[in-house]
């Protein structure tokens, strides 16, 4: 196991930022913080009601790391080059994340934290079957 | 107003990504591979951070009848089913293979390079699927 208390901390505090983007979204608009639902009911009737709203947060979800980055440094990101991998990784976390009605920020952050069963379900075979899926590409396909 | 308030929201949801190192699919990977020796517990640290703030909005939201700008609040979780349990694992094969789930994909959208770009371009793909070609697809409501 990796300990790293800087990295731990770090954690920490930016999920605490992730809990209260969500909380503030639920007080004060009565919406749910859900990633994918947002994205796909965009996606599903752009023209719907509050469609304005939800490209307005997906708005801010893509640009302001563009400005956070300007401002004070790209973050890290080291992802795979492999093109199946990418198409086959996308294309499963879109319909997965849309017919279980959400994904870690839906029904992991939002859902967990009211005690949805359906969420505590619905987390524990996203989290199982990707630990699996991760374990099999590394250590018995990969090395 | 609510316009504002979902902008922020957003923004704030991604700078939470970037802090926590989330919005790094290396890192996801890492806490993924619980069978590698080197595990990396850091996405538990965030999922705890992330669950306080919202364990209280959810008892603030008990004792309030509608939210400050809107009409109503969300409608209780539905019921678990097979759709639930088949779409998280679909969900979390993809989130294994690549380490991308839909919140770090599009904050990583400007900064990720052309790999981010095909893996939301997929994402989106799939999601379209589900909407037009799926029976079931168009959901009123945002997921929960």
């Amino acid at each position: 196991m990796l300990i790293e208390p800087d990295a731990m901390l770090a954690g920490l505090a930016g999920g605490l930022l992730i809990g209260l983007a969500s909380a503030m979204l639920l007080l004060l608009n009565g919406r749910i913080a859900g990633i994918s639902g947002i994205a796909g009911s965009v996606l599903a009737a752009p023209r719907g009601v509050e469609s304005g709203e939800r490209v307005a947060f997906l708005a801010g979800m893509i640009g302001v790391p563009a400005i956070w980055a300007a401002v004070a440094g790209a973050p890290e990101i080291t992802i795979t080059g492999s093109v199946p991998l990418l198409v086959a990784g996308g294309l499963l976390v879109g319909i997965g994340t849309r017919i279980g009605g959400g994904c870690t920020s839906g029904h992991g952050v939002c859902g967990l934290s009211r005690l949805s069963p359906r969420s505590l379900v619905a987390t524990g075979a996203f989290m199982v079957v990707a630990a699996l899926v991760t374990g099999t590409a590394r250590h018995v396909i990969g090395g | 107003m609510r316009i504002l308030v979902s902008l922020l929201s957003g923004g704030l949801f991604s700078i939470g990504l970037i802090v926590s190192g989330m919005i790094n699919p290396a890192r996801v990977l890492g806490f993924l591979d619980v069978a590698g020796g080197a595990w990396d517990p850091v996405l538990a640290f965030v999922m705890g951070g992330a669950l306080v703030p919202m364990a209280v909005a959810w008892r603030i939201r008990a004792a309030r009848s509608h939210p400050v700008l809107g009409h109503g609040f969300p409608a209780a979780p539905g019921p678990v089913d097979g759709r639930l349990v088949l779409g998280g694992a679909l969900f979390g094969a993809g989130w294994g293979l690549v380490g991308l789930c839909p919140g770090p994909a599009l904050a990583g959208l400007t900064l990720g390079g052309w790999p981010v770009l095909v893996f939301v371009a997929a994402m989106l793909t799939g999601m379209a699927v589900h909407a037009f070609a799926l029976p079931g697809g168009r959901p009123a409501g945002i997921a929960r």
